[in-house]
C-alpha cells in the first residue's frame, strides 16, 4: 500500500544547514534504495504558486504566498507494508531535522493513497 | 502512538534483512545470523519498554546485533583455544577479528547471492530470500504460496543445513561464475513477483503481496548492482506488469485481458518508473531487458488499436533467438500474428508442443476464430476450459467456446 507524506513547516529566516540537505539526500536515496520510496520532490514557497478555490459556488484564485503560518515543503509517495512504516519513514526525516537543525519546528501528514486493497469487497 | 513494541516491530522490518547480512558476513553462518538477529530483538523487547525507545532505533539495533555477534566469536574462540591447550581437539581456524565497517550493501548482495545459490532447491531459494531477505514470517510465506507452514518451515531449515554442510561461502561469487549466479537471483525474484501475479490454481488469480515483494527486491538489487542492465531489465518489467494489477480483474474477480483492460487505471508511476529502469538496458539484448521491451511496447499504447505489434514481434524475435522456449514461441505466434494477420500466426503455433499448457489450444482457438473456422476454433477453447486449473480461465474459455456456438 501507498502512503503520502506532506511535511510541513516553518520557513525560518536562516536557510537549512548543508548538513542536512546532505543528510536528507542520503536517507532518500537508502529509501530509494530499499524499494520503498517511489517518488519524492521539493516544493518551491506558495509565493511561487497560487490557490484556485471554490467557496459559495464562486471560483476564486489568489496568487501565493497563503497566509497559513506553516507551508507545505516536500511530498514524498512511499510504497510499504502498513502505515507503522510510513509513520517510521515519516520520523526518520524528522529526526534528521532535529539533529541536524534544531532551529525548524514542523509536522509530516502521513496520508493513506487508496489503492485495490479499499475495493475489495 | 510511541508504543516501544510496536516501533521495534515496524523498525525490524525494515531493517532485519540489513542486519541480519550483516550477521551473515561477520559469522560466516545464515542460520546463526539468524539467530543473532533473533536475540537483538529481544534485547530490544526487554530494554526498549523500560529505556524508552533510542534516538536512532536502527542503528541502535545494528550496533547491538553487531556485539551480539563479536561477542559469539570471542566465545567460540576461547573455546577453540582452550581446547587447543588441553589437547583435546585438533586447533580449528579462528577468525581474524571482521571489519565491522564493511559495506553494508555488499553484505546485502552477498546475502542474496547465498539465498538464491543454485545448490539449493528452487522452492527453498524463494522461501528464504523471503524470509531473510523479506522479513517474512514462515507463515506469511506459508499463506503466499498455499502450502502448510511446517512445509515452509521445513523448506527454511533444510536450505540452512545444506547451506552448512555444504560450507557454501556466503561471499560474492567469482567472476567465472557471476554471470549464472545473478541469473538464479533474477529468476528467485521473477518466480515470486509471478507467484504472485498468477495463480496456477485455485479461485484467486491475484496475491499482491508478493508481488509488492518481488519488486522491493529487485529494487533493492538495481540499487546494489546498478551496472548490471538484466537487473534493471527484471525491475522494469516488474515495474510494468504490475502497472496493470488494477485493471486486470473485475469487480467479482474475472480476469480482463490486457486487449480489453481499461487503460485508464494503469498505474501510470509504475509505468514511468519502468520506462526509466528500461532505459539502463538499451542496447542490451537479455531476456529480461527484451521482456520488459514488450511490456513497454503495451504500456505505450493508449489503446489496444495503438499497439505497436511489428515492434512486439520483432523483439520476439530476438528473445526466440535469446532465450527460445515453446512458451516464448507462443507469444511470437500471437504477436506475429497481430502484426502480419492470423495465417502466419497460425502457422507458428501449429509447429509447437506444449502439452498440458491450456493457454496454447487458447491461441490457436482465437486465431482459428479469427481466420472463420468456428467448429475448430470452438473446439480448441473447449480443449483449453478442460486443461486449464484455474476456474477463472476456465470460464473464460468456456465462454469463448460457447460465443461460437452454432
Amino acid at each position: 500500500m501507498r502512503y503520502l507524506i506532506l511535511l510541513k513547516g516553518s520557513r525560518p529566516a536562516t536557510p537549512p544547514p548543508p548538513e542536512l540537505m546532505g543528510a536528507i539526500a542520503q536517507l532518500g536515496e537508502e529509501a530509494t534504495a530499499s524499494g520503498a520510496l517511489l517518488d519524492t520532490a521539493g516544493l518551491s514557497p506558495s509565493s511561487a504558486g497560487a490557490r484556485a478555490s471554490l467557496y459559495g459556488g464562486q471560483l476564486t484564485v489568489t496568487d501565493g504566498p497563503f497566509a497559513e503560518a506553516k507551508e507545505t515543503i516536500s511530498y514524498a509517495l512511499y510504497q510499504v507494508r502498513d502505515k507503522d512504516e510510513a509513520v517510521e519513514w515519516a520520523n526518520r526525516f524528522l529526526r534528521l531535522h532535529r539533529d541536524l537543525w534544531p532551529e525548524w519546528e514542523g509536522e509530516a501528514d502521513v496520508l493513506k493513497v487508496m489503492g485495490p486493497e479499499d475495493f475489495q469487497a | 502512538m510511541t508504543d516501544p513494541r510496536r516501533t521495534l516491530a515496524t523498525v525490524w522490518r525494515l531493517e532485519s534483512a540489513r542486519i541480519v547480512a550483516t550477521l551473515a558476513r561477520i559469522v560466516r553462518d545464515v542460520g546463526l545470523a539468524e539467530e543473532l538477529a533473533q536475540d537483538t530483538m529481544v534485547i530490544a523487547l526487554e530494554q526498549w519498554p523500560a529505556a524508552g525507545i533510542p534516538d536512532h532505533p536502527a542503528s541502535w539495533l545494528m550496533a547491538t546485533a553487531k556485539h551480539r555477534a563479536i561477542d559469539t566469536l570471542r566465545r567460540h574462540r576461547t573455546y577453540q583455544e582452550k581446547l587447543q591447550e588441553v589437547g583435546r581437539a585438533t586447533p580449528q581456524k579462528v577468525h581474524d577479528e571482521p571489519d565491522l565497517d564493511d559495506y553494508v550493501g555488499d553484505d546485502l548482495l552477498r546475502l542474496i547471492f547465498t539465498t538464491c545459490h543454485p545448490a539449493l532447491p528452487p522452492e527453498s531459494r524463494a522461501a528464504l530470500t523471503l524470509r531473510l531477505l523479506g522479513g517474512l514470517s514462515t507463515d506469511e510465506i506459508a499463506r503466499a504460496y498455499l502450502v502448510p507452514e511446517p512445509t515452509v518451515g521445513k523448506r527454511i531449515t533444510r536450505a540452512k543445513r545444506t547451506l552448512a554442510e555444504r560450507q557454501i561461502p556466503i561471499e560474492l561469487p567469482p567472476p567465472a561464475e557471476a554471470s549464472e549466479r545473478l541469473a538464479s537471483v533474477l529468476e528467485v525474484i521473477y518466480l515470486i513477483f509471478n507467484e504472485g501475479y498468477s495463480a496456477t490454481a485455485g479461485d484467486d488469480w491475484m496475491r499482491p503481496a508478493l508481488c509488492d515483494e518481488a519488486l522491493r527486491l529487485g529494487r533493492l538489487l538495481a540499487g546494489l548492482a546498478p551496472a548490471e542492465p538484466e537487473v534493471h531489465g527484471l525491475v522494469a518489467l516488474m515495474e510494468l506488469q504490475a502497472s496493470r494489477t488494477t485493471a486486470r480483474t473485475d469487480a467479482d474477480g474475472n480476469p480482463i485481458l490486457l486487449p480489453d483492460q481499461d487503460r485508464r487505471r494503469w498505474d501510470r508511476l509504475l509505468i514511468r518508473r519502468g520506462l526509466d529502469a528500461l532505459k539502463h538496458t538499451e542496447r542490451t539484448y537479455g531476456p529480461y531487458a527484451l521482456q520488459a521491451a514488450i511490456a513497454a511496447c503495451h504500456a505505450r499504447a493508449a489503446r489496444a488499436e495503438d499497439t505497436d505489434w511489428a515492434r512486439i514481434a520483432a523483439l520476439y524475435d530476438v528473445l526466440a533467438l535469446v532465450s527460445p522456449s515453446p512458451i516464448v514461441e507462443l507469444n511470437r505466434a500471437v504477436a506475429v500474428a497481430n502484426a502480419r494477420g492470423p495465417a502466419e500466426g497460425l502457422a507458428i503455433v501449429d509447429g509447437l508442443e506444449l502439452p498440458q499448457y491450456p493457454l496454447l489450444p487458447a491461441v490457436r482457438g482465437d486465431l482459428l476464430a479469427r481466420l472463420g473456422r468456428t467448429d475448430e476454433a470452438r473446439q480448441e477453447f473447449q480443449r483449453a476450459a478442460a486443461m486449464t486449473r484455474n476456474a477463472r480461465e476456465q470460464a473464460l474459455f468456456a465462454a469463448r467456446a460457447a460465443a461460437l456456438s452454432p
